[in-house]
């Protein structure tokens, strides 16, 4: 049985939370039709943004507008504090793994990390070994994905650190809200997120090869067929930096250049949003359309930079993640600030013995999949699905990961029928430069729009809300 | 200030297929009114086939279709799928060119070319007849209108802005020459002493193919003679769809790239050549040297032109 949640609002129970309590003042004096209204004018709002720019592929595509939640998350400026710190080092540690394992693997020779899960990984990138990076930055861009369990407890879910998306719902969701509650942010003081994209520009700024200079940088997409098409068009209007397309750019001298209207213009810095296998045919994926033949050569002389690097997926696997807590302390000597959840590595006998004995009660993942996949939910399983499970289990199990199954927080959320908890979980977004840690106070936040549900995943129902940091 | 050369080669053309698909609307316009006239007011079958001459699809019509109608030639110029030119194909590739520059346009000019593609699929989901033509047309000029307007009001004047006048610009003289190009014979001298209502008509149409029946008694205080329609379409620069006005323009846009980007080539010398030729002759000299060779080699020269910005900047 999942254990009882705990309520962002409401506690285990014990009534009103402070951070909540001006939202929660609103919430009661409001009539039922102001917020209906609100609903609906915040559905309009979307479909216009909707057709302005979220243009995917073909007509049902374009339809498929992301559910927003009008009832803000909040989270109180103490909890954010400590989360911050949590998340600068955390993704200080991704980053000094990577420049580990694609330098001397300490960390293997110390016995922390076995050597196959890096040199076995799907993401391991040969071509990344000595290769010195710009203030060693890897993963410029992280998308932490954590859940609360209580009022102290969050837990990592997941490290994103190749091209993580969602922070346009973030600013989105925000500016939305303005437009639709400004009395609500007269009420309280609520942390803005609009400094994202400067924070984000001067962030690829700092780690651009040359010094001294006007650096160039650039957002390299897929193109506009991709699905977070939209977000990259929009990113790179708030950047005010060349959306570029593999066939915008090409590699002359081992320097990258963009073909403009006055002639090729140097390119420093390419925010990629490409995965590695299409970068560069030459070096990966020779069947590769969208990306630019010789980027990896001009990248391996240092004359360009890209975030985030190539090579960062090691670090987003889920073997990995299990490890993490481990390579908190190796690098960093300091004891990790957020907790992974407790993780199972099915590739160790007794962890194995114990997950067979408990799939009822487990979620099982495996190590590379994402997006729900190959995965078993045992609480909803019935017994012949998680025998089938074992088999599979018992045949790979270096495969597979398993953890218990959380009882991930709740917040209010408003339904067909009123206001109801809904369970929630949140990406914030955390930019290394090669001067600092910059992370907006904010993030995304995916809300399971049915009830009972656990899945905020938008292709499953999930929705969206604005998350408010309040001021301490 | 940095424009890709992607994003300027689709701002161009987006412009140019938006200004297509207006010349197109109108062209039908011109042939629907003629052939409604009776017989002997010239009332001819013939004006669908110069209809179809003029949008420069004979070749595709024929292999699309055995037989001019009406019907078809409607069809096939207002909603075929097959047709590159057709009004719906024309605003289709406009879309496509500017969904994939989104970032480049503003968000007026995004809502009226994605408005009109949303209109357009109704008319391609219920299909075009003769009695619905007058309708369609109104909708796909007002396309036209709508887009132009809102880059004319909401664009910053940076070099995007100046390639999408040019797109527009040089789509605009290739249409009204080949209007030119199709219908000179009306126009020569020996047919003006035939005289009479059926030339009349035909002339008429031609100014209205570029809506300018108006303008022109505005501009000649006279009856329509051959002469001056073709003075009008080719020489006069207050006539925004002269040969002469669309130079006049492309030459500005031209200087104003030449400018902002410190350098010139080709392009500014080819337009600026052009335009001096039209500013240097009269129609009686064009009428002298042959008014149809006059046209051919316009035809050429432009596209010429649209080869040089391309290679310049485009590519």
């Amino acid at each position: 049985m999942t254990p009882r949640a705990f309520d962002e609002m409401g506690g285990f129970g014990e009534g009103c939370r402070p951070c909540y309590a001006a939202l929660k003042r609103w919430l009661d004096e409001a009539p039922a039709e102001l917020l209906d209204q609100r609903r609906k004018e915040a559905e309009l709002l979307f479909r216009r943004i909707g057709i302005t720019f979220a243009v995917y592929g073909e007509q049902a595509a374009q339809e498929r507008l992301i559910p927003f939640d009008i009832i803000p998350r909040v989270i109180a400026g103490n909890e954010w504090r400590k989360l911050s710190h949590g998340l600068e080092q955390r993704v200080k540690a991704l980053n000094a793994l990577l420049k580990d394992v694609y330098g001397h693997r300490e960390i293997v020779r110390a016995g922390v990390v076995p050597e196959e899960l890096i040199l076995c990984n799907p993401y391991f990138r040969p071509e990344m070994a000595q290769l010195r990076l710009a203030g060693d930055i890897y993963v410029a861009i992280a998308g932490i994905d954590v859940v609360r369990v209580d009022a102290d407890t969050f837990y990592v879910l997941e490290d994103n650190a190749r091209t993580p998306s969602g922070v346009s719902y973030m600013l989105e969701n925000r500016e939305a809200m303005i437009r639709l509650f400004p009395e609500l942010f007269s009420r309280q003081s609520i942390a803005p997120v609009d400094g994202y994209p400067d924070e984000l520009l001067a962030t690829l700024h700092s780690i651009a090869p040359r010094r001294g200079e006007e650096s160039c940088v650039v957002l390299l997409t897929p193109g506009p067929y991709n699905s977070a098409y939209y977000e990259h068009s929009f990113l790179a209007d708030k950047l005010g930096v060349e959306l570029v397309e593999g066939r915008d750019l090409f590699v002359r001298d081992e320097t990258v250049f963009m073909r403009t209207t006055q002639g090729p213009k140097r390119v420093d810095v390419i925010y990629s949003r490409i995965d590695d296998d299409f970068l560069d045919p030459l070096a990966f994926r020779p069947d590769s359309v969208l990306g630019v033949p010789g980027l990896m050569l001009a990248y391996r002389a240092g004359n360009v930079s890209l975030a985030n690097a190539v090579g960062t997926g090691v670090a987003d696997d889920k073997a990995i993640y299990s490890y993490m807590p481990e390579i908190v302390r190796f690098y960093l000597g300091e004891e990790p600030i957020l907790q992974n959840v407790p993780t199972w590595r099915c590739r160790e006998p007794e962890a194995l013995a114990y997950v067979l004995d408990h799939l009822g009660d487990l979620v099982v993942k495996e190590v590379n999949g994402s997006g729900g996949y190959g995965m078993l939910v045992g609480p909803a399983a019935d017994a012949a699905t998680r025998r089938l499970f074992a088999e599979k289990l018992k045949r790979r199990p270096d495969n597979f990961i398993a953890q218990p199954t959380l009882a991930l927080s709740t917040c209010p959320t408003f339904v067909g029928s009123g206001i109801a908890p809904r369970h929630v979980d949140l990406r914030p977004f955390v930019l290394t430069g090669a001067d600092k840690v910059r992370i907006v106070p904010g993030g995304l936040t995916r809300v399971a729009l049915v009830e009972g549900s656990l899945v905020v995943n938008s292709s499953q129902g999930g929705g969206t809300k604005d998350t408010w940091i309040l001021g301490e | 200030m940095t424009l890709l050369s992607r994003t300027a080669d689709n701002l161009f053309w987006m412009a140019r297929y938006m200004e297509r698909a207006d010349s197109v609307a109108r062209i039908l316009d011109a042939a629907y009114r003629l052939s409604s006239l009776p017989t002997a007011y010239g009332g001819l079958t013939s004006e669908w086939d110069s209809a179809i001459a003029t949008a420069g699809c004979t070749a595709a019509y024929a292999a699309a279709h055995e037989k001019v109608t009406p019907e078809a030639v409607v069809h096939f110029l207002a909603v075929s799928p097959e047709n590159p030119s057709s009004i719906r194909r024309c605003l289709e590739i406009a879309r496509a060119n500017a969904r994939a520059e989104r970032t480049a346009l503003t968000i007026e000019m995004w809502e009226a070319i994605n408005d009109s593609y949303l209109t357009m699929q109704g008319w391609v989901d219920r299909g075009v007849s003769l009695a619905d033509l007058p309708r369609f047309l109104a909708f796909a000029k007002e396309a036209a209108l709508r887009f132009d307007g809102s880059a004319h009001r909401t664009m910053l004047r940076t070099d995007a802005f100046w390639f999408t006048c040019l797109g527009l610009c040089t789509e605009r003289a290739d249409n009204t020459a080949r209007i030119l190009d199709v219908k000179y014979h009306v126009l020569l001298p020996d047919h003006a002493r035939v005289g009479g209502g059926l030339d009349y008509y035909q002339w008429a149409s031609i100014l209205r193919s570029v809506s300018a029946l108006t303008s022109y008694r505005w501009v000649y205080r006279d009856s329509v003679k051959p002469w001056l329609v073709a003075d009008l379409l080719i020489l006069k620069e207050d006539m925004p769809r002269s040969l002469a006005a669309c130079y006049r323009s492309i030459n500005g846009y031209l200087d104003e790239l030449s400018t902002a980007y410190g350098w010139q080539g080709n392009s500014q010398r080819l337009a600026r050549s052009v335009h001096m030729r039209l500013g240097n002759t009269s129609i009686e000299t064009i009428f002298q040297s042959g008014l149809h060779e006059f046209v051919e080699s316009f035809l050429a020269q432009n596209n010429e032109l649209g080869a040089a910005i391309a290679e310049q900047y485009l590519s």
